[in-house]
C-alpha cells in the first residue's frame, strides 16, 4: 500500500482494512492525531482526506490511498505555522492540548470549505470534536482569529 | 490537602529513599558546573510535600539537603533549569512555574527549561492535587531563583569591584548602571561550581513590581503542541517496542477460574503472560492484540452484584459506617424560625473521562525499570510499581510527560504495572494504552453521595438553623462560608459500589451544589430574594465581593425569570477561592431541555499571576461544571457498567457552550491560591436555582432533568 502523507509518498505494510490512526501513529511515526475513543465520537484522530476532515480512527488505511492525507505534523510549512495554529496560541485555545491537533484539522476542513465562518458554523463544524478541559470559547476565538487573519503576528 | 477518603491514601506509602547521595561537589558535577540553588523545606511545606510527613533528618556539612524542594540550576550556557516533582496535565503549571523564574531572574521565558515529575531528577512530591502548585511550588520556586539572581549579582560585583546596589538584572544580563559594562548569566556561571541551601524565609519579588507575572502569558510549550510533535505518554516510540493488552474480567470483582493460552502461545511473536489475576498479551504489531486476546480461553467467577446506579442513595444510606444522629441544638434553633426547609440532595458517580486514556510504556535494563507515563503522581507510580514488583523505588525511574489531562482521575499506576508485567516477560519494552471503555470501567470515579440539609431562617432573612450531613461524596467545603453560629456540618462514610478517588473540586462540588441550591429555598421560605438573602447572610468581605462583582457584570435583577428564561445565582469558597456564578437557562417545555445560555463568574484567589490563563481555566471548569450539572452519570447495575463509551456517556461539546464571562478580582495583596478546581463548584446550583425560577421545579439530583 502508498499512502500520500503531508505531501509524501509512504509505503505501508499494513493490512488495507487497519484504521489509517494506527499505520500513521505506529508504523509512520506521525503520532499527532491521537486516540481518543475508537467510535468516531472525540474527533481528536481528525486528519484531512483532500482537504476534507476525517476520523483516522473509523477510516480504513485503503480508503486514503490516491488522496493527499493531510495530518496536523503537515500544516507547518518552512517552519511557518499554518494560521490556524497561530491562532490556537495567540487565543490560548488549550490546555492539555491533546484534543488540539484534532480541533485545528477540524477547523482546517471548516475553513477549506468555508473561509469566513459565524460562530454558529464554528460551533456546529466542530460539534464532533470534544476538549475536555473546556477551552471551547477559545478554540472559537481562534478559528474566526485565523479566518479573518488575525491568528498570526504574534510576538 | 488532600480529599478526606483520599488521606487513608497516602498513608500507604512510605517516604521516598532520597537518591541524591553524593556531595555537592560531586552533584555540581554531575552537573556540568555553574550554579545551582535548592531549597531546604521546614515545617509545613516539608510535610505537605512529603507522604510520610516524616522528617528524614537534617542538613550540614557537605551533604545535600534531606527535605529538597524545588532546585534551580543555573547552567554554564546561561541557561536555566529548574527541577519540580510537580506535573502539567493542562493546569498550565509549567507555564505558570515557568514565568515564576523568568520573573525573578528577569529573564526571558525560551531560556528557562522545566524538569517536572522525573523521579530521578526532580525532588520528591507528593502529587499534582488539592489546587497545591500555586500555593506551596511557585513559592519555593520564586525563592530559588531570586536567590540565584542575588548569586549572580554577587559574582558580577566581585568581578567588576563595583558597588553591588549599582547592579541590575536585565535579559539574561547584569549590568553595570554606572559603566555601562553587562556579563551574560553564561559568562557569570562558566567556571563555577556553587551551590546554595536556602530556607523558606528568602524574600521575592512584590506583586506590585511585577513585570511577567500578572501578565497574559501563553502556553510555554503551545508549538510543541498545535504542531503535535508533543510526545504524551501514548506517542512514547522505543526501539523494539511491543503493544500489550490487558483482559479483562467481564464483571466486578470476578475471578480467574481457568486460562487456556496454548493457540495464543503459538502466534508468532505473541507475549502471553498470566499471573495470578493478571493475564495480558504483548506483540510488536498492535493489530495482531485482538487476534490474541480472541485466542485466549478465560473462564470467570461470577459474583452478585446488589448496588446499581437507580438506586445509589438507596445503597449509600444503607450502608453508612457508623450511627448518624441529627442535632438536638439545630432542633430547638428551628423554633425559632419563620421559614424551614427541609431536602435532600443526589450525586451520581462521575467519569473523569481525560481525552487521553491511561498509558504508559515500560522498559527493563536487568531490575531496573523505565517507566514513561501520564500521572499525577510520579511518585506514587514509582512506588506502586516498585511494591508490584518487591523492588527498591530506587530501581524504578517514572518520567511523565505533559498529560492528555487528568482532574483528579490519573493518581494510580495501573497501566504503568501492566506495561512493567509484560515488558519483564517479554524481555523488551511495552506500551500499554487503555482503551476508552477501559478508562471508563477500570479506572476510579467521582464519589457519588446523598446529602441532607435541613434550617431555618427568620423573617428578616437571618440564617438561625443549618444541618448538613454529606454522605459519602467528602468533606472539603462542607461547613458553609456564610454566618451561621451553631451550624453542624457532617460527613458520613459509606461502603462504595463502585471504584471511587479524587476528582477536580469532587466533594466540594457535591456540598456547594446542596448548600446553594439549599440557601435558595430557604430564600423562597422567608419570601427573600436570593442575592440579598446571602449578602444579608456574609459577613466575610471577599465572599461578598465576588457577588456584588458577578452580580454586576450579570445585570442580575434587571430581568425578571419567566417560563422560559431562569436566572440564578451561588456563591462559595474553596481552597482559597471566591467564586459567585450567575447564569441564564433557556427551558424549551416540549422536549424538556435545559440550555445555559449565558454565565458570568467573579472568582478571587489573591494575587492573579496569569489573567489569560486564568479565566482560560475558569472558563474550562464552568463547561466541565455543565457537565456534572446536566448530562453525567456513570450508568452501572450488575457489576457492569452500562455506559462505558463516548457514545452514551455524554460530555459537554462545543453546543453545549454558553456566552461566558468571568470576572477576576485581583488582589496584589494576597498571596496566590490555586485555581484548577474551585471554578467549577458554583455552576450546578446557579443552574439549579434558574431552572427553580423558570419552572418552579427544584432539581435536587444531579445530573438534573425536568420531568
Amino acid at each position: 500500500m502508498e499512502l500520500v502523507v503531508n505531501g509524501r509518498r509512504r509505503g505501508s505494510s499494513s493490512d488495507p482494512e487497519r484504521p489509517l490512526l494506527y499505520v500513521l501513529r505506529e508504523e509512520l511515526d506521525l503520532t499527532g492525531a491521537k486516540y481518543g475513543c475508537g467510535e468516531g465520537q472525540c474527533g481528536a484522530c481528525t486528519v484531512l482526506l483532500d482537504g476534507v476532515p476525517v476520523r483516522s480512527c473509523l477510516t480504513p488505511a485503503h480508503v486514503a490511498q490516491g488522496k493527499q492525507i493531510i495530518t496536523i505534523e503537515g500544516m507547518e510549512r518552512d517552519g511557518q505555522l499554518h494560521p490556524l495554529q497561530e491562532a490556537f496560541i495567540k487565543a490560548d485555545a488549550m490546555q492539555c492540548g491533546y484534543c488540539t491537533p484534532g480541533m485545528i484539522m477540524s477547523a482546517a476542513g471548516l475553513l477549506h470549505k468555508t473561509p469566513h465562518p459565524d460562530e454558529a458554523e464554528i460551533k456546529r463544524a466542530m460539534q464532533g470534536n470534544i476538549c475536555r478541559c473546556g477551552t471551547y470559547p477559545r478554540i472559537v476565538q481562534a478559528v474566526r482569529m485565523a479566518s479573518i487573519g488575525k491568528g498570526a503576528a504574534h510576538a | 490537602m488532600p480529599e478526606t477518603f483520599e488521606v487513608e491514601r497516602y498513608e500507604l506509602f512510605s517516604g521516598p529513599a532520597y537518591r541524591f547521595t553524593p556531595d555537592r561537589r560531586e552533584f555540581l558535577k554531575l552537573l556540568g558546573g555553574g550554579i545551582v540553588v535548592l531549597l531546604a523545606l521546614d515545617g509545613a511545606d516539608a510535610v505537605a510535600q512529603e507522604s510520610s510527613g516524616r522528617r528524614r533528618g537534617g542538613r550540614g556539612g557537605g551533604e545535600m539537603p534531606q527535605n529538597l524542594g524545588a532546585w534551580l540550576h543555573i547552567r554554564p550556557d546561561g541557561g536555566v533549569t529548574v527541577f519540580t516533582g510537580k506535573v502539567e496535565v493542562g493546569q498550565n503549571a509549567r507555564t505558570s512555574l515557568t514565568s515564576v523564574v523568568a520573573e525573578e531572574l528577569r529573564m526571558d521565558r525560551g531560556r528557562i527549561e522545566m524538569v517536572m515529575g522525573d523521579t530521578q531528577l526532580t525532588p520528591f512530591d507528593m502529587g499534582t492535587f488539592g489546587s497545591q502548585t500555586t500555593p506551596r511550588m511557585v513559592p519555593q520556586i520564586q525563592k530559588v531563583a531570586a536567590v540565584a539572581r542575588e548569586m549572580l549579582i554577587d559574582l558580577a560585583a566581585q568581578q567588576w569591584k563595583a558597588e553591588r546596589s549599582r547592579l541590575v538584572v536585565e535579559h539574561g544580563s547584569v549590568r553595570n548602571q554606572d559603566s555601562g559594562q553587562a556579563l551574560s548569566f553564561a559568562e557569570l556561571s562558566k567556571g563555577q561550581e556553587l551551590t546554595r541551601t536556602i530556607t523558606a524565609d528568602t524574600r521575592v519579588t512584590p506583586a506590585n513590581d511585577w513585570k511577567v507575572l500578572g501578565h497574559d502569558q501563553t502556553k510555554v510549550n503551545a508549538r510543541e503542541i498545535v504542531t503535535g510533535r508533543h510526545r504524551y505518554a501514548h506517542d512514547v516510540a522505543r526501539p523494539g517496542l511491543l503493544y500489550g493488552r490487558i483482559i479483562r474480567p467481564p464483571v466486578y470483582e470476578a475471578k480467574l477460574q481457568s486460562v487456556d493460552s496454548t493457540a495464543a502461545e503459538k502466534l508468532p511473536g505473541v507475549t502471553v503472560v498470566h499471573d495470578g489475576e493478571f493475564l495480558g498479551v504483548a506483540c510488536a504489531d498492535s493489530s495482531k492484540l485482538a487476534q490474541a486476546v480472541g485466542a485466549i480461553k478465560a473462564q470467570w467467577s461470577t459474583p452478585q452484584s446488589v448496588a446499581n446506579s437507580r438506586d445509589l442513595s438507596g445503597y449509600l444510606k444503607a450502608h453508612t459506617h457508623g450511627p448518624v444522629q441529627l442535632s438536638s441544638e439545630v432542633t430547638e434553633a428551628l423554633k425559632s424560625a419563620d421559614g424551614k426547609v427541609e431536602s435532600t440532595y443526589h450525586i451520581p458517580y462521575i467519569a473523569h473521562t481525560p481525552l487521553e486514556t491511561r498509558a504508559a510504556v515500560a522498559e527493563w535494563d536487568g531490575d531496573h525499570v523505565t517507566i514513561w507515563t501520564g500521572s499525577q503522581r510520579p511518585f506514587g507510580v514509582r512506588d506502586e510499581v516498585a511494591q508490584a514488583f518487591g523492588l527498591n523505588s530506587a530501581n524504578v525511574r517514572v518520567m511523565i510527560p505533559d498529560t492528555g489531562s487528568g482532574y483528579g482521575g490519573k493518581h494510580t499506576a495501573e497501566a504503568a504495572i501492566e506495561a512493567a508485567r509484560l515488558a519483564k516477560a517479554a524481555g523488551k519494552p511495552v506500551k500499554v494504552a487503555w482503551s476508552r471503555e477501559e478508562e471508563f470501567t477500570w479506572a476510579y470515579f467521582r464519589p457519588g453521595g446523598v446529602i441532607e440539609v435541613r434550617s431555618g431562617a427568620r423573617k428578616d432573612g437571618t440564617i438561625v438553623a443549618w444541618e448538613f450531613h454529606n454522605y459519602n461524596s467528602g468533606g472539603s467545603a462542607i461547613e458553609s462560608p456564610y454566618n451561621i453560629p451553631g451550624q453542624k456540618c457532617q460527613f458520613h462514610a459509606t461502603d462504595s459500589p463502585l471504584r471511587q478517588g479524587s476528582y477536580r473540586g469532587l466533594a466540594a462540588t457535591a456540598n456547594h451544589f446542596a448548600r446553594e441550591c439549599h440557601m435558595d429555598e430557604l430564600a423562597e421560605s422567608v419570601g427573600m430574594e436570593p442575592l440579598a438573602f446571602r449578602l444579608k447572610n456574609a459577613e466575610n468581605p471577599r465572599l461578598r465581593k465576588v457577588m456584588e462583582t458577578a452580580a454586576e457584570s450579570f445585570g442580575w435583577g434587571k430581568t425578571k425569570s419567566n417560563p422560559t428564561l431562569g436566572f440564578g445565582i451561588s456563591a462559595g469558597f474553596e481552597k482559597g477561592g471566591y467564586i459567585s456564578c450567575c447564569v441564564e437557562v433557556r427551558i424549551d417545555r416540549a422536549s424538556k431541555q435545559i440550555k445555559v445560555v449565558r454565565a458570568v463568574q467573579a472568582f478571587e484567589c489573591g494575587a492573579v499571576l496569569n489573567p489569560l490563563q486564568l479565566k482560560n481555566q475558569i472558563e474550562g471548569a464552568m463547561m466541565m461544571g455543565i457537565g456534572g450539572a446536566l448530562i453525567e452519570a456513570v450508568q452501572f447495575e450488575n457489576g457492569r457498567i452500562l455506559n462505558p463509551k463516548l457514545s452514551r456517556y455524554h460530555v459537554p461539546r462545543f453546543s453545549d457552550l454558553p456566552a461566558i464571562e468571568v470576572v477576576l478580582v485581583d488582589r496584589k495583596d494576597v498571596q496566590a491560591a490555586g485555581a484548577g478546581e474551585t471554578p467549577i463548584v458554583g455552576i450546578a446550583p446557579a443552574i439549579g436555582n434558574a431552572v427553580f425560577r423558570a419552572t418552579g421545579q427544584r432539581l435536587r439530583s444531579l445530573p438534573m432533568k425536568l420531568a
